[in-house]
C-alpha cells in the first residue's frame, strides 16, 4: 500500500470526480422521473409506453451508450457530460417505474380524503402523494446510486478520469496495488452512499417505521 | 340548508346514478341517506361538495348554487368523514386534524392548538396527537376522522359510511358519540349508510334510495318504519320493522311486578321452587337462581343463570320487549337509571301496552 500513500492526492481527486459523475445523474434522474412517473400513473396509455421503454433503456450496455451519445449530442468523446447523461438515462429507467408504482399504491380513500379536505391537485401531489411514495422512491434511489457508482468506472475506457482510471492504468503498468485500491474505494463509496440514503429515508419517514412496529406486534 | 333540485347524475356509458333528486336537508339536523349498494346515496353526497359533478339540476346551500364556488374552497367549508377514515398515514394524528385549518392558511401553532382541542372533543387523549394513524385502532382512527372534519368548524358535515368498517360494539359507541357531539355543535349533517338500523338510530330524517338513484321515501325514521311508502321500502327496512318501530314508542305508564329476590353473599338453606332473582349488595341484578336449585350456605355466583338484557325505565318499548324475551325466567328485569332493580315485566305486559298505544297501530 505504499503506492496509495505516494499517490493519495491523485486518488482523492479521482474519488471526487467519481462521485460527481456517479451522483449528479442520481439527482437529475430523480427530478426527471417524478413528472414521468406521475404521467405514467395518471394515464394508462402513458404507462404502457413509458414503463417498457424504461426497461429497454436499462438493457443497453453502458459502453455502447457512452459511445453513441457523442455523435447524437454533438459532444466530444472525452467529455464527462456523456457519462453523466448516460447514467441519468439509467437512473430514469430505474426510477420511472418505482415512482409510478409508488403513486399507484397510495390508497384511493386517502386521495379522496385529500380532495374532500380541499386540496388542489399540485399541493395534493407534493403534500400527500409524493411523501407517501418516499419509501419506494428511496429503495429505487439506492439501487440507482450503487449501480451508478459501479458503472462510472466503465468510463475509464473513454479516458474520462475517475476511480476506474486506476483499473486501466493499473493493468497497463501491471500495478495491482492500484487496481485493489480502486476496487476497495468503489466498494466503500457504494456502501457509504447506500447507507446514507437508507438513513435519510428513515429520517424522512418516521411514520413508516411506526407502521412496521405495529405490523411486527400483530 | 342543502337543497337538491332535479339533480341527475348520468355517466358517459348511460348509467343513471341519481335520477331527478328533489330533497331538502334542513339546517341543524342529521339526515341519513340509506339504501342498497348502487342506489346513488354516496353519489348524491359527493355531489354536494363537487367531488362528483351533477349532470343536470342544481344544488343550493343556503340558497347559493354550489357551482358558483371553486371546488377546493367549497370543500374547505364542509367537513367530510370518509369510510376507513382516510387519514394521511405520513402525518401525526394532530397534523391530520389540523389539515383544513393549515390549508386555509392558519399559522401552524394556532392550527395545532385547535386540533388538540378537537381531539378532546371527540374523546381522545391529547398524547394520542403525537402518534401516527397506523398506531390507532379502527374506532380511534374514525374519531380522528370526525375531529379532522370538524377542525375548521364548518356548518355542514358530510359523512360517507363513516362507521361501516368498525365492529358493531365500536360502531354503537361512535354513533352515540356523534349524537352527543351533534347535541353540542348543531351541524347540518348528511350521513350515508347501507344499514337501516344505523339510519333509524341516528337520523332525524331518513331518505331511502332505491336502485337507479330514485328517492323512494323521505321522512322521519318512525314514519319510514311504520308507514313505508311502497313494497321496496317495506322490504328494505326489513321483516322486523315492526319490532324496530318499538324504538320510537315511549314506555310511560308501564307497571312492573315484583319477584322473589335474594342477596348475593347472604346465607340461605333451601331448594328454590320458582326463579329467584339474585342481586348484589348495591341492588344490581346478577342473574337468576333456576327452580330446583339447592343452596346451602352463602349464596355465590356459581349456581346463577345469566340474566337477559336489562330494561331501564323510561326508555323505549323495544328494550322492554327484548328484556322480557331474552330473560331465562320469561320475565324481563327492569332497572332504574343507576342500574338498580326496580321490578320485572312479562312480554305479555309489553304487548298489551303496545296494543293500547295510540301510535302503535300500523296504517298498512
Amino acid at each position: 500500500m505504499n503506492w496509495l500513500s505516494r499517490n493519495i492526492d491523485a486518488v482523492l481527486e479521482l474519488t471526487g470526480y467519481h462521485l460527481v459523475i456517479a451522483l449528479l445523474p442520481v439527482l437529475f434522474g430523480l427530478v426527471i422521473s417524478i413528472p414521468l412517473g406521475w404521467v405514467a400513473n395518471r394515464w394508462p396509455v402513458a404507462r404502457a409506453i413509458l414503463v417498457p421503454v424504461a426497461g429497454i433503456m436499462y438493457t443497453i450496455p453502458s459502453l455502447v451508450l457512452f459511445l453513441i451519445l457523442p455523435p447524437l449530442l454533438g459532444t466530444r468523446v472525452l467529455d464527462e457530460i456523456n457519462v453523466i447523461i448516460a447514467l441519468t438515462i439509467y437512473t430514469v429507467a430505474l426510477l420511472v417505474r418505482s415512482v409510478a408504482d409508488a403513486l399507484a399504491a397510495v390508497p384511493p380513500h386517502v386521495i379522496a380524503a385529500a380532495d374532500a379536505m380541499g386540496y388542489r391537485p399540485v399541493r395534493r401531489f407534493f403534500g400527500v402523494e409524493l411523501p407517501l411514495a418516499v419509501p419506494v422512491l428511496v429503495a429505487g434511489l439506492r439501487v440507482a446510486t450503487v449501480s451508478n457508482i459501479s458503472l462510472t468506472s466503465v468510463a475509464a475506457i473513454l479516458g474520462v478520469p475517475q476511480l476506474g482510471s486506476l483499473f486501466t492504468d493499473g493493468f497497463a503498468v501491471e500495478n495491482y496495488d492500484e487496481i485493489v485500491v480502486a476496487i476497495i474505494l468503489i466498494f466503500l463509496l457504494a456502501m457509504v452512499f447506500d447507507g446514507l440514503l437508507l438513513l435519510a429515508g428513515r429520517l424522512l419517514t418516521p411514520w413508516a417505521r411506526a407502521g412496521r412496529a405495529v405490523g411486527a406486534a400483530k | 340548508m342543502i337543497e337538491f333540485r332535479d339533480v341527475t347524475k348520468q355517466y358517459p356509458d348511460g348509467t343513471v346514478a341519481v335520477d331527478k333528486l328533489n330533497l331538502t336537508v334542513e339546517a341543524g339536523t342529521i339526515t341519513v341517506f340509506v339504501g342498497p349498494s348502487g342506489c346513488g346515496k354516496t353519489t348524491s353526497l359527493r355531489m354536494v361538495n363537487r367531488m362528483i359533478e351533477a349532470t343536470s339540476g342544481t344544488i343550493l346551500i343556503d340558497g347559493k348554487d354550489i357551482r358558483d364556488s371553486e371546488p377546493a374552497l367549497l370543500r374547505r367549508g364542509m367537513g367530510y368523514v370518509i369510510q376507513q377514515a382516510g387519514l394521511f398515514p405520513h402525518r401525526t394524528v394532530l397534523d391530520n386534524v389540523a389539515t383544513v385549518p393549515l390549508l386555509s392558511g392558519w399559522d401552524k401553532r394556532k392550527a395545532r392548538a385547535r386540533a388538540a382541542e378537537l381531539l378532546e372533543t371527540v374523546g381522545l387523549p391529547a398524547e394520542m396527537g403525537r402518534r401516527y394513524p397506523v398506531q390507532l385502532s379502527g374506532g380511534q382512527q374514525q374519531r380522528v376522522g370526525v375531529a379532522r372534519a370538524l377542525a375548521a368548524d364548518p356548518p355542514i358535515l358530510l359523512m360517507d359510511e363513516p362507521f361501516s368498517a368498525v365492529d358493531p360494539v365500536v360502531r354503537e359507541d361512535l354513533q352515540n358519540e356523534l349524537l352527543r357531539l351533534q347535541g353540542e355543535l348543531d351541524k347540518t349533517i348528511v350521513f350515508v349508510t347501507h344499514d337501516i338500523d344505523e339510519a333509524v338510530r341516528i337520523g332525524e330524517k331518513v331518505a331511502v334510495f332505491r336502485k337507479g338513484g330514485v328517492l323512494a321515501q323521505y321522512g322521519t325514521p318512525a314514519d319510514v318504519l311504520r308507514y313505508p311508502a311502497d313494497e321496496f321500502v317495506a322490504g328494505f327496512v326489513g321483516r322486523d320493522r315492526g319490532y324496530r318501530g318499538l324504538s320510537f314508542l315511549e314506555s310511560s305508564g308501564i307497571s312492573v311486578d315484583r319477584v322473589e329476590t335474594a342477596k348475593l353473599g347472604k346465607p340461605r338453606a333451601e331448594t328454590v321452587a320458582d326463579w329467584v332473582l339474585v342481586l348484589d349488595s348495591d341492588g344490581h341484578p346478577c342473574g337468576w337462581l333456576p327452580p330446583g336449585t339447592s343452596v346451602d350456605g352463602s349464596l355465590t355466583r356459581e349456581p346463577l343463570v345469566a340474566g337477559g338484557s336489562l330494561y331501564t325505565t323510561g326508555t323505549s318499548l323495544r328494550g322492554a320487549l327484548d328484556a322480557a324475551l331474552s330473560s331465562p325466567a320469561s320475565r324481563g328485569v327492569v332497572v332504574d337509571e343507576d342500574g338498580k332493580y326496580v321490578g320485572v315485566i312479562t312480554a305479555r305486559q309489553v304487548l298489551d301496552l303496545i296494543e293500547g298505544h295510540p301510535q302503535a297501530v300500523s296504517k298498512t
